[in-house]
């Protein structure tokens, strides 16, 4: 904050001919600071290693009294090359814009685009072909399940009565996944259009975002943009001249992993515990406050623009964004086409482990996920090849592991994790979690038996099979997943005694 | 002796006294007055006109509800999995060992989703990055004086 606002003192000197402003999230954290210098067509993303921002704004100054910025790289920065693969081998159009834009600036957003396709939805009046596009695109829900996002779309929208509602889900609880964050924080405006886009698809008149309180920053923007947007008759009645009425509001979680799971999160909206219900009836059917609801994640939602931008055949099969960190030389948000290999990812672009240690395992889909071992790599990232090696795309996070880590100590550690955040409503969870978690702990005291062992397997079945809702059904997965791509650890972990027989 | 609870009137009125609003009132609550005292509580219930069961069953099944007044200083420690696998949890176990301050309260957070700067501490709100233990002891006990 301190480098912008020494920089745009800079540029509001007279004839400085540049702008300075603040942008979302570029990508490469861990290169962060950041700053872009775009001259033209040509954008070049600066990282700030040693510099301060006083002594960075003393250089900008110079630099323009120069003349161009076109080769300027200050000192204590290093110019990110942006034939890098971590660069190099994004598709960026959901995050796009993101970096681009001033996010707090709705006529900076509308200038790179933003909601001309709800305005082209709209001209054309014809929500089943809205719905029939998405159908076709073959989107599926980018928030963890992966459901075909057209289907649901098509299921509210045939739902009779004429109250409706839409749900935008940026409850993003999976520890290590920060995709959500950099979309609500850098390009807000996407998926508030997209939220547009779907409302009117579907029939509803009135939305609700329902965001962590953990994310303050992306809760304000999304608070200013709402505020912008219906200040420009983009959210509100008679959304730019036709009849179509929408309005949005935002609500803020109170720490509740399980609230990410739908009925929860309806529950939660209509202040109350959030606490899940046993499905069907499902919320197209039966929502928020009894009314057809369709719900779908931040980055389902900021797809529907672009996807509308692009048409069905330069959409192609579209991107996923997934957040890099872990034992990666380049951490940070990335978005790839579906079906890029795990290897691609972690380690042409994350650069593998910092000190070239080899990758024991990646992680996904966080507590309801699984980890995938280093034989695995080729994998190609989409939904069912991910699900064939028992765990999930997931929302998005990537955490990667290397040779250092016991994947025991990972299981127990998601464990803890669904024990704490079990609502306690169901039994096999809520007690199941707490017994999964002592096999793990007495294996990692060594105190484990063969016995244990099977029992730690049979339980996490019985978990997965006969818990309420997705929470509880997902929590054995880490443990089931690193049994089976790395049991040795688990041997390993066994009473010396046993070890031997 | 009643309270009045001023603050909360403006946030009262915009969501029109309705009860679906619980969570946010609550949040404006705890943001006003610091944490969520059991007049407050019951000055909530009133106001929304549900049972006062309903109020404080809700508020206790959200992990950011506070029912204690807040200590001076808070340091939670971010336990998500970029930071575990980075050590968070020797991180939290030292801190627990070496700080033991009633003006300090020193807990967990779980991901705030800035990874990159794994392992990381909230102090009082700021995110501290890439902390090992001995550095940020320190740090804290320059704070707390």
């Amino acid at each position: 904050m301190a480098l912008l606002d020494r920089c745009a003192e800079v540029a509001q000197q007279p004839g400085s001919g540049i702008t300075v402003k603040g942008v979302g999230c570029h990508g490469p954290c861990s290169d962060g600071p950041l700053f872009s210098v775009a001259c033209g067509d040509e954008v070049r993303l600066i990282s700030v290693q040693s510099s301060s921002a006083s002594e960075l704004a003393m250089e900008l100054q110079e630099a323009l009294s120069r003349g161009s910025l076109r080769e300027w790289v200050p000192r204590g920065c290093r110019s990110l090359d942006p034939q890098s693969p971590f660069l190099a081998l994004q598709r960026r159009i959901v995050l796009e814009r993101c970096g681009q834009i001033d996010p707090e600036d709705l006529s900076d957003a509308e200038s790179a685009g933003a909601y001309q396709q709800l305005n082209a939805v709209l001209a054309a009046n014809n929500p089943e072909a809205v719905i029939d596009l998405v159908r076709r695109s073959g989107l599926r829900g980018r928030g963890g399940a992966g459901y075909p996002t057209g289907l649901k779309w098509a299921t509210v929208a045939a739902m009779p009565g004429a109250e409706k509602r839409l749900v935008c889900n940026a409850d993003e609880g999976d520890p290590g996944a920060f995709m959500d964050r950099t979309i609500l924080e850098g390009d807000p405006h996407s998926v508030l259009e997209g939220m547009a886009i779907a409302a009117f698809a579907v029939g509803a008149q009135h939305g609700f975002i329902y965001i962590r309180a953990e994310y303050p920053l992306a809760i304000a923007r999304l608070r200013r943009a709402i505020a912008q947007a219906q200040q420009q008759g983009w959210l509100g009645t008679t959304i730019a001249g036709s009849r179509f009425s929408f309005d949005l509001e935002l609500r803020v979680g109170a720490g509740a992993y399980v609230c990410g799971e739908e009925t929860a999160l309806i529950h939660s909206i209509e202040g109350q515990r959030g606490v899940p219900r046993p499905r069907p009836p499902y919320p197209a059917e039966h929502g928020v406050f009894g009314l057809p609801t369709l719900i779908n994640n931040v980055e389902t939602y900021a797809n529907i623009p672009v996807l509308h931008r692009l048409g069905l055949e330069r959409y192609g099969v579209g991107t996923k964004v997934f957040s890099l960190t872990g034992h990666v030389s380049r951490s940070g948000v990335i978005e790839v086409p579906i079906g890029t290999s795990l290897r691609t990812i972690v380690e042409t672009m994350a650069g593998g482990p910092p000190d070239h240690k080899p990758i024991k395992a990646v992680q996904t889909g966080g507590p309801s996920g699984g980890c995938i071992p280093a034989a695995a790599l080729d994998t190609p990232v989409d939904y069912d090849s991910l699900q064939a090696l028992g765990t999930i795309m997931g929302s998005g996070g990537m955490v990667v592991m290397d040779s250092t880590t016991n994947m025991v100590d990972v299981a127990a550690y998601f464990m803890a994790f669904s024990r704490e955040e079990s609502c306690g409503k169901c039994i096999p969870c809520r007690t199941g979690t707490v017994q999964l978690e002592l096999l793990l702990r007495k294996l990692l005291a060594r105190k484990a038996t063969v016995a244990d062992l099977e029992q730690l397997e049979r339980l996490s079945e019985t978990v997965r099979d006969a818990s309420l809702c997705g929470l509880g059904q997902s929590a054995p997965k880490p443990v089931l997943s690193t049994l089976r791509h790395f049991r040795a650890d688990y041997l390993a972990l066994l009473q010396p005694l046993e070890a031997s027989r | 002796m009643p309270q009045d609870f001023e603050q909360l009137d403006p946030v009262l009125r915009r969501h029109q006294f309705r009860a679906d609003a619980l969570l946010e009132v609550l949040a404006a609550a705890q943001r006003s007055y610091g944490y969520l005292s059991a007049p407050l509580l019951r000055h909530v219930a009133t106001s929304l006109r549900l049972p006062l069961s309903r109020v404080q069953g809700t508020a206790s099944f959200y992990h950011l509800f506070r029912f204690t007044p807040p200590p001076r200083h808070q340091c939670l420690v971010c336990t998500g999995t970029a930071c575990h696998v980075q050590g968070a949890g020797g991180l939290l176990q030292e801190l627990k060992q070496h700080l033991n301050c009633p003006e300090l309260d020193i807990g967990e957070v779980r991901c705030v989703g800035t990874c990159s700067g794994a392992p990381l501490v909230l102090v009082d709100g700021e995110i501290w990055n890439h902390q090992r233990a001995p550095a940020l002891i320190e740090a804290l006990q320059e704070l707390l004086q």
